[in-house]
Order: structure tokens, then C-alpha cells, then sequence
């Protein structure tokens, strides 16, 4: 196969503990680090392992966002990406829509396998992926823990709720990664270095004639519910006395 | 008029949880007419079995022998040409319904509210999104169909006690060879279904080894619970994959928890925030845990455990 493509979403850092505004109109993103959301940096480490092994020859990352994405697939490009290619839109896109970017971006490069992380750790929707692969008319194997590659197969293993699930799909195709892939590589600093040289193509959304999608519209934002801090017991006999008093044993 | 389909989970033998809990979500929609779709080779015991769901108006069934194991890019199309009589698609937030589902929407050129855990009206609903630390409230076109996913955690399953008719249809939809099913490799266990189980017991990294985790078996075997556990205990290869809970992992709610060597990390607490009680068991009093723990306990697991496997005789 030729060419792989990889999203990479900018997303809040896993480590911030997310606050919703006071006044409900969404939650707190000034002054917050953002990342790569971490499930698309294993999919990226897994489009470079299968570079690597010869059974691809390119590798290119993509985003769709403002021009702070560009920072992220910076870092993509450091981790070994041959290059990247950012849809810019001033306005948060949809689900739906990015899957139709996605679809015109594999139509322009003939891509032959597409990698996303299984879901985005900010709005936890796990669809594009899937939506990718139904506008494209193409498999999906999602939640992979393993992939390999046999010419114009991927034999994939998926993480489902009752064990391990291995399917067999035709390239081209989408894959979604879960967590056990693979654990993505560290970034060097002449790998930063080498990257500032690497292509990064700008293509505005307006110009690649993608219908919008209706959306969804999120009216308002609320802290979840807490859950009050219970009793502390001192031993073995007060927990088994607090089960017993609730009637769980 | 709002009519409802849900797409039912099953093994081909027995109804999954989760379709009974989908059904009492799409009961919180008013007015809501439901019937259940069951898509297998050979379904008609399981579609008996969804008619007994209290609320539901009719079960489809819909008999090919490509539809078992069940494969999203073949069950897709089918429930595409099923939807056409609906205003509203319900999937479960398992694993199966997450990677069905958002293919239906594409198809149905709608995005997918994902994870309903509240209804507020037809179109509008709550979901939790940042691992839990926020709920947002949304509203769905109008004039178009819902695809959504419920977050089976925050519904009750719907009673049994109806005898729903049960319609066998045949649908002329071409399916793609694209994707083959190989294999599947479950855990060999007798335990009760994590998703399912009315008691859990989770370890968690501080188990610090496979061998260790025979602690958490004894004390599960003796509630009659079902294994748990947290990312960094499936990371370290202590426990297979499918018992993780959390944010990528499962959302649970069961009756009683037992959160073992597990410090509480958000993306672990949003997996179980819907449990009736959770015990904490923990050497670190500062740990997480604590905060959300119904009943705590400061200490050695590899004393209490055994301790507490004792004395609940």
C-alpha cells in the first residue's frame, strides 16, 4: 500500500481536570494545555510502525480546526509523519462533516488505509471513524489492539465487550485504535528540528466543497452530579457491619 | 408521530442487557411508539424473549445468514432500509452499538447523539462528554431522524411481562463481502457479565501482579460478582481487556462495587459514578477514591482482602 492516512485531533491534555463555565455557555479552554487527543497519537504510532516495516510508503496527518492545530500536527511531524495537511475552520466542526472532509482529503491522496483514534477524550462522541467509513462506502474495524497487514487485507484484532474480535477487511479501509496498540514513541529534539522542514499544506474547508452535516446543537453545559464522600471504616468488622446495615451481604 | 427503534444486541441464543435498558430510555420520550429490530441468522427465540419487554409495541426480526456474528458494515444497510418508518434509532453505548451505530447515522446523513443518559423531549437530550466532567445538553435536528446511543449505566431495565407481536421481514439490501469475520476469543469464565452483574469487584495496579489478582477472584466468587478492574492493572497484563471500566473501558452501574487498590483516577470514576455503593478499599487515604467512595477503608489490601473474603463466610 501506498498512502496512510492519520487524523490528529487537538484536544484538551489528558491531565486537566475540565471545569464548565459558571455560566453554562460551555467549559473552560482559556489557558489550558491542549495535545494530541492520545488515542490518535497511537494511531499515528501505528501507521509509522507499518511504514517501517515496509508495507507503506507515506504516512500523512491530518487536522481539522484553527491554526493552532498546526502545533499538533507539528509534533506529528516529529514523531516521523512524511507530512500533514490542516483543513482550517474558524468554527468547531461536526462528527458527521469531519467525515466528509476526510472522505474529500482520501479522495485527493488516494489513500489506501485510514487510522483514527476510536474516540476524542473532549466530547467522547467514538463516531467518525465509523462515519468515515460509511460516507466511503468502505470496512471499518474499530477499537483495533491489533493490526496487521497482509497486501490488500488488514487482519484486525478488536477490543469488544466479551473478549478479543478478529475481522478481515479489504483496503482500502478505516481502523480505530484502542488503548493496548501500542505505546506511541517519544519525540526527540532533532526530530523537532527536522520536522519545521517537513510539508504542512493549509487547505481552508470552504474550498473543498464538503456539504455540512445538520447539527446537533449543545444548549447548555452543567457540572455532573457528584456523588457525596461516604463513611470511613477502621477495619475488616466495620465494613462488613456497613454491608451488612445496607443489606448488599 | 415518534416511533422508536431499537436495535437489539443479542448473541443469536439471548437478548443482551442492554436492549431492555434502551427501552426504558426510549419509554422517557413521550408518546414514543417502540418496536425492537433483531437482525441474526436465526433469531426467532431471541425476538420471543424482546417481545416480553414491557413498553415495546412490536419486535422485527430480520433472518440472514450474513447477520451472524454480527458485522456493522453488513448490519448497517439493513437497519438503514428498517428506519425509513421511524423517527428515532436507539443503540446501546457497548461496544457493539458504538461501532454500528454512528455507520447508521452517516447513512441516514445525520450526526449521532452519543450516550443518552437524560431525556428532555423528543429531540432533546443530556450527555456526559470530558470523561464525566461535564454534561451537555443537546438538541437534534428537528426535521430529521435521531440516531443516538444510551448510556445503559443510567437506565433501569425495562419489566418483562409483554407479549409484543413478533413480525419477520424481509429486506432487499444488497451486503458488501468487504469485511470477514475470523474468530472471537472470550474469557473463559464463569462470573457473572461485567455489564450485567449486580456486584463488582475491581483491582486495580496495586495488585502488582496477575498472581495477586487471585485475591480479587476469591473475593468475587464468594458475592457471586463479577471481575472489574482499572486501566493501569490491564495495562501492567495483571487482567484481560474486556474487564476494564471506565471511560474507555465500561460503563457500569451495579449494586454494589468494590473499588480494590484502585487510587480513582476521573477516567475510572466516570465508569462507575451510577453504582448503588462503592467500597474503596486503598493504603493511600489520600487517593481519589475516597471522594466517591459510599464506604472506605484505609489499609493493606493483601490482608484485608482475604480477611473480608473470610468473614463473609
Amino acid at each position: 500500500m501506498e498512502k496512510i492516512l492519520v487524523g490528529l485531533k487537538r484536544v484538551v491534555d489528558y491531565n486537566v481536570r475540565v471545569q464548565v463555565k459558571s455560566d453554562g455557555s460551555g467549559v473552560e479552554t482559556d489557558g489550558v494545555k491542549m495535545s494530541i487527543n492520545p488515542f490518535d497519537e497511537i494511531a499515528l504510532e501505528e501507521a509509522l510502525r507499518i511504514k517501517e516495516r515496509g508495507e507503506a510508503t507515506e504516512v500523512i496527518v491530518v487536522s481539522i480546526g484553527s491554526s493552532d492545530a498546526q502545533q499538533q500536527l507539528r509534533t506529528g511531524l516529529a514523531m516521523g509523519a512524511d507530512r500533514a495537511i490542516l483543513v482550517e475552520s474558524g468554527t468547531s466542526v461536526d462528527a458527521l462533516t469531519v467525515a466528509r472532509v476526510f472522505k474529500a482529503i482520501v479522495d485527493r491522496e488516494s489513500a489506501d488505509l485510514v487510522i483514527l483514534g476510536k474516540q476524542a477524550i473532549d466530547d467522547d462522541n467514538s463516531q467518525t471513524g465509523q462515519m468515515l467509513a460509511a460516507v466511503w462506502e468502505r470496512p471499518q474495524a474499530t477499537f483495533a489492539s491489533e493490526i496487521s497487514i497482509d497486501g490488500n487485507t488488514a487482519r484486525v484484532t478488536r477490543e469488544v465487550d466479551v473478549g478479543l474480535e478478529t475481522l478481515d477487511i479489504d483496503l482500502p479501509a478505516v481502523i480505530t485504535v484502542d488503548l493496548r496498540l501500542n505505546e506511541p514513541r517519544y519525540v526527540k529534539l532533532p526530530d523537532i528540528m527536522k520536522a519545521k522542514k517537513k510539508p504542512l499544506d493549509q487547505i481552508p474547508l470552504a474550498d473543498l466543497n464538503v456539504d455540512g452535516a445538520p447539527a446537533v446543537i449543545e444548549t447548555s453545559f452543567e457540572p455532573p452530579e457528584g456523588r457525596q464522600r461516604g463513611i470511613m471504616v477502621e477495619d475488616v468488622a466495620g465494613l462488613v457491619a456497613a454491608l451488612k446495615d445496607k443489606g448488599l451481604v | 408521530m415518534t416511533k422508536i427503534l431499537v436495535i437489539a444486541e443479542h448473541t443469536g441464543a439471548a437478548l443482551n442487557p442492554s436492549v431492555a435498558k434502551c427501552v426504558a430510555c426510549a419509554t422517557q420520550v413521550d408518546g414514543a411508539d417502540i418496536d425492537i429490530a433483531v437482525l441474526g441468522a436465526s433469531v426467532a427465540g431471541v425476538g420471543a424473549e424482546a417481545a416480553q419487554i414491557s413498553g415495546v409495541t412490536r419486535v422485527v426480526t430480520v433472518e440472514r445468514a450474513e447477520n451472524d456474528p454480527a458485522i456493522a458494515a453488513i448490519l448497517a444497510p439493513q437497519i438503514v432500509a428498517l428506519a425509513s418508518d421511524y423517527s428515532h434509532v436507539f443503540g446501546p453505548s457497548t461496544a457493539f452499538g458504538k461501532d454500528l451505530m454512528p455507520r447508521v447515522a452517516a447513512l441516514l446523513g445525520v450526526n449521532q447523539i452519543s450516550d443518552i443518559m437524560s431525556v428532555d423531549g423528543s429531540h432533546r437530550f443530556k450527555r456526559p462528554i470530558y470523561a464525566g466532567n461535564a454534561v451537555v445538553a443537546v438538541e437534534a435536528p428537528s426535521d430529521h431522524k435521531v440516531v443516538a446511543t444510551v448510556r445503559t449505566a443510567s437506565y433501569q431495565a425495562a419489566q418483562g411481562g409483554n407479549s409484543a407481536p413478533v413480525e419477520s421481514v424481509d429486506l432487499d439490501v444488497e451486503l458488501p463481502t468487504h469485511t470477514r469475520f475470523v474468530g472471537i476469543e472470550t474469557g473463559q469464565s464463569d462470573r457473572p457479565d461485567l455489564q450485567a452483574a449486580a456486584k463488582v469487584v475491581s483491582g486495580g495496579r496495586a495488585l502488582a501482579s496477575e498472581e495477586n489478582f487471585e485475591l480479587i477472584y476469591k473475593l468475587a466468587d464468594k458475592l457471586g460478582a463479577a471481575i472489574g478492574s482499572s486501566r493501569a492493572a490491564v495495562d501492567a497484563g495483571y487482567v484481560p481487556p474486556e474487564t476494564q471500566v471506565g471511560q474507555t473501558g465500561q460503563i457500569i452501574a451495579p449494586d454494589l462495587y468494590f473499588a480494590i487498590g484502585i487510587s480513582g483516577a476521573i477516567q475510572h470514576i466516570t465508569g462507575i459514578k451510577d453504582a448503588g455503593t462503592i467500597v474503596a478499599i486503598n493504603k493511600d487515604e489520600e487517593a481519589p477514591i475516597f471522594e466517591v467512595a459510599d464506604i472506605g477503608l484505609v489499609g493493606d489490601l493483601f490482608s484485608i482482602v482475604p480477611e473480608l473474603t473470610d468473614a463473609l463466610g
